[in-house]
């Protein structure tokens, strides 16, 4: 047995699994005879959700292929394809993907794990919201389900973490493009609840919508914002129409940056220059669909700039009525002196069936932020009490220090979840350092 | 399992009544820790380092016997403490110590077996069985509480302070071993700190309370450094008064 040291993207608690690179489904169910075990993909969750201590650790990258897409745009792909790849075959054709997180460097069934949502959450909602069907194999077989057909084991799956099965096959709705380029209206804002503002009355008019925050800023100018916005361009919106796919990255972080590298100092001067470079309006602007979509994927392994001790991202959702959650979490980092990088605000349309699944509507905030100021832990801490008290939830797929407790309470849903899993996975097999952390599932 | 600050959700603490790991169990519960299994030679002591975990939000304090002055025994005893886990485990305190009396002991041989059983052959046994467990894990951490008074031997201590001498270099080497594996081993070397064992000698400099101690533990966790040193200052203390020639070393320290 080849043991392996796996972690998440913020390059936290690493544990040692036995990582094997199944071909087949055979392969697959072979490995779910026993556990623990569980799927991973890329590795870009921030925590702990694709290792599984002392376990097997089903590397999904494997499944690779890229299946025809049908005039409507309904293709079937295999889950260990990333976006990336994706996108390169799609976007020629005229095809985008529904949804889109920050970075392409996702798989298919990382996303589908994760339940991703991208800038047109508000519109398009969550990427299991553009699933048709998937082929999830089990403990207790192989299962080809829609949310019609094994409804229960379709939406447990959507945003579970892995820990209902491997998903094999995904089949899901593209979206039509007629460029690669995107129109894109910039604003600047003074503090938060201009922005805010501007985003509660005029996000319905984009479909694509986010918005850059400082945290580092307090007083009159406390959470001053970039907020940009926009469409996919149509034909007659640009002077030369081409449909050119993803280049791959051309540039990486080479080793580990000093750990205090990004200290209060240096994240206070980043914001100082990203907000006055910024123009305070533009519109219309046209930019290719990376720069808008993907602007971090330039540089590979940026998350060593986080240095040896890495970093965690804090992610939550709160309804429309809690949007001073949003004001108080900014203000509690800003007063601790816990340096965090430029936070991302977005609004969320309605979520979906999935039990696990993150999206609520209202607003989202995700925060960057270096391990190793002794007060973030009980920053953090209160955070979660803050979000708890307005029913809210924060992301799984970006935690790495949730209490158990904290989780029953942010996902109600979680005993259905449960019951599904025990329906398909009657042993407990599927499981996950985060699973163990949480307890949603899973042997110890 | 830990999370990305270092704080554990299922700890064995080996001597569970210490007062330095009861000080430290207490900040683990409130951090993360919900299973803290104590083991532990005296009942009663166990019993109320077991309501003070509870009290500070622990859901499950196990309690298994632990005989210190039988190493053979060691083995038994950590296999029961990760069978009443419940799960896998994510800190191992080695907190079992005995300060013993110099001027006693030092004249029986019989009490000089039994300072090195207590004090290094038990934790040594103890440890060989954590770490086979441990590897097969693919994660975990050790925390060996050594001492300061293993830096350089005092002749006023020199039993206590040869065997943790031998604990904290063997716990070195033992760290060693653990790259590679998902498991790792932190040495914790604190100067005087008043507690029970120490009661009735007279303050020391760089005397903490075992909370202190806690404080610099929790840290030391979440950084993952190799040894902790309680308080801080002590490692650069301890470079000074190792390599100090022995008269002065003696006025200094061995009066």
């Amino acid at each position: 047995m080849s043991r392996q040291k796996l972690m998440g993207w913020g390059r936290t608690a690493p544990s040692f699994g036995d990582l094997q690179l199944p071909r087949s489904e055979e392969d697959v169910l072979h490995a779910l005879g026993h556990g623990p075990v569980i799927a991973r993909g890329l590795g870009r969750s921030y925590g702990d959700p694709a290792q599984v201590s002392g376990g097997v650790v089903l590397d999904n990258r494997g499944f690779t292929t890229i299946g025809e897409i049908s005039p409507d745009g309904v293709v079937t792909v295999e889950a260990g394809v990333s976006l990336h790849e994706l996108l390169k075959v799609t976007i020629p054709l005229g095809w985008f993907v529904p949804v889109t997180p920050g970075t392409r460097q996702v798989s298919v069934g990382g996303a589908i794990a994760a339940d991703v949502h991208g800038k047109n959450h508000h519109v398009d909602g969550s990427f299991g919201d553009h699933v048709l069907s998937m082929r999830i194999l089990t403990p207790v077989g192989a299962f080809d389900v829609t949310p019609t057909h094994h409804e229960d084991l379709f939406w447990a799956t959507i945003g579970g973490m892995g820990l209902t099965g491997v998903v094999t096959s995904v089949t899901l709705r593209l979206t039509a493009i007629e460029t690669d380029r995107v129109l894109v209206d910039t604003t600047k804002h003074r503090n938060l609840d201009s922005v805010m503002d501007a985003m509660r009355t005029g996000d319905d008019a984009y479909r694509y919508s986010v918005a850059w925050v400082d945290c580092m800023t307090k007083g009159a100018s406390m959470g001053r914002a970039i907020l940009t916005r926009g469409h996919h361009a149509g034909v007659d919106d640009v002077e030369a129409v081409t449909l050119a796919g993803p280049t791959n990255a051309r540039l990486r972080v080479p080793v580990d940056a000093p750990s205090g590298l990004l200290n209060p100092f240096t994240i206070r001067a980043f914001n100082q220059l990203w907000y006055r470079v910024a123009p305070s309006k533009k519109d219309r602007e046209i930019q290719g669909l990376s720069t808008f979509f993907h602007p971090l994927d330039g540089l590979n392994d940026w998350n060593r700039m986080y240095g040896r001790r890495g970093f965690v991202q804090y992610q939550f959702a709160v309804d429309d009525y809690h949007g001073d959650v949003v004001v108080k979490a900014i203000e509690r980092l800003s007063s601790s002196g816990v340096p965090s990088f430029l936070a991302v605000l977005k609004r969320f349309g309605p979520g979906n069936h999935g039990p696990l699944s993150f999206p609520m509507e209202g607003w989202t905030l995700a925060l960057d932020l270096p391990v190793g100021p002794s007060a973030l832990p009980g920053v953090l801490d209160d955070l979660d009490d803050l979000v708890l008290d307005a029913g809210g939830r924060v992301y799984l797929a970006k935690d790495a220090r949730l209490r158990p407790d904290a989780v029953r309470a942010m996902y109600p849903r979680l005993d259905d979840f449960l019951t599904v899993k025990q329906t398909y996975d009657p042993d407990q097999r599927l499981t996950s350092d985060l699973a163990r952390r949480l307890n949603i599932g899973g042997q110890h | 399992m830990e999370n990305a600050f270092g704080q554990p959700q299922r700890v064995i603490v080996l001597g569970g009544s210490s007062e330095i790991a009861r000080a430290i169990t207490k900040k683990l519960v409130a951090a993360r820790a919900h299973t803290v299994v104590l083991c532990g030679r005296n009942p009663e002591l166990l019993a109320k380092a077991s309501e003070e975990a509870l009290d500070y939000g622990a859901t499950a304090t196990p309690l298994v016997h632990l005989d210190a002055e039988h190493p053979a025994s060691a083995t038994t005893t950590v296999d029961e403490a990760f069978a009443a886990a419940g799960g896998s485990v994510d800190l191992v305190i080695v907190a079992v110590g005995h300060l013993g009396s110099q001027a006693d002991d030092e004249t029986s041989p019989e009490a000089a077996l039994a300072m090195m059983n207590v004090n290094f052959t038990w934790p040594v046994v103890a440890l060989t069985e954590v770490r086979n467990r441990l590897v097969a894990q693919g994660s975990g951490r050790i925390l060996v509480i050594s001492s300061v008074a293993g830096m350089r031997v005092r002749r006023s201590a020199y039993l206590y302070g040869g065997a943790k001498a031998g604990l904290d270099r063997l716990a070195d080497g033992l760290a060693d071993s653990l790259e590679g594996t998902g498991a790792s081993l932190q040495l914790l070397r604190p100067g005087a700190v008043r507690t029970r064992m120490t009661a009735g000698l007279a303050d020391m400099p760089f005397m903490t309370g075992p909370n202190e101690v806690a404080e610099y533990v929790m840290a030391g966790l979440s950084t993952n450094q190799r040894v902790i040193w309680s308080p801080p200052v002590l490692r650069w203390v301890y470079l000074i008064l190792r390599h100090l020639p022995r008269q002065l070393w003696r006025m200094v320290m061995d009066r």
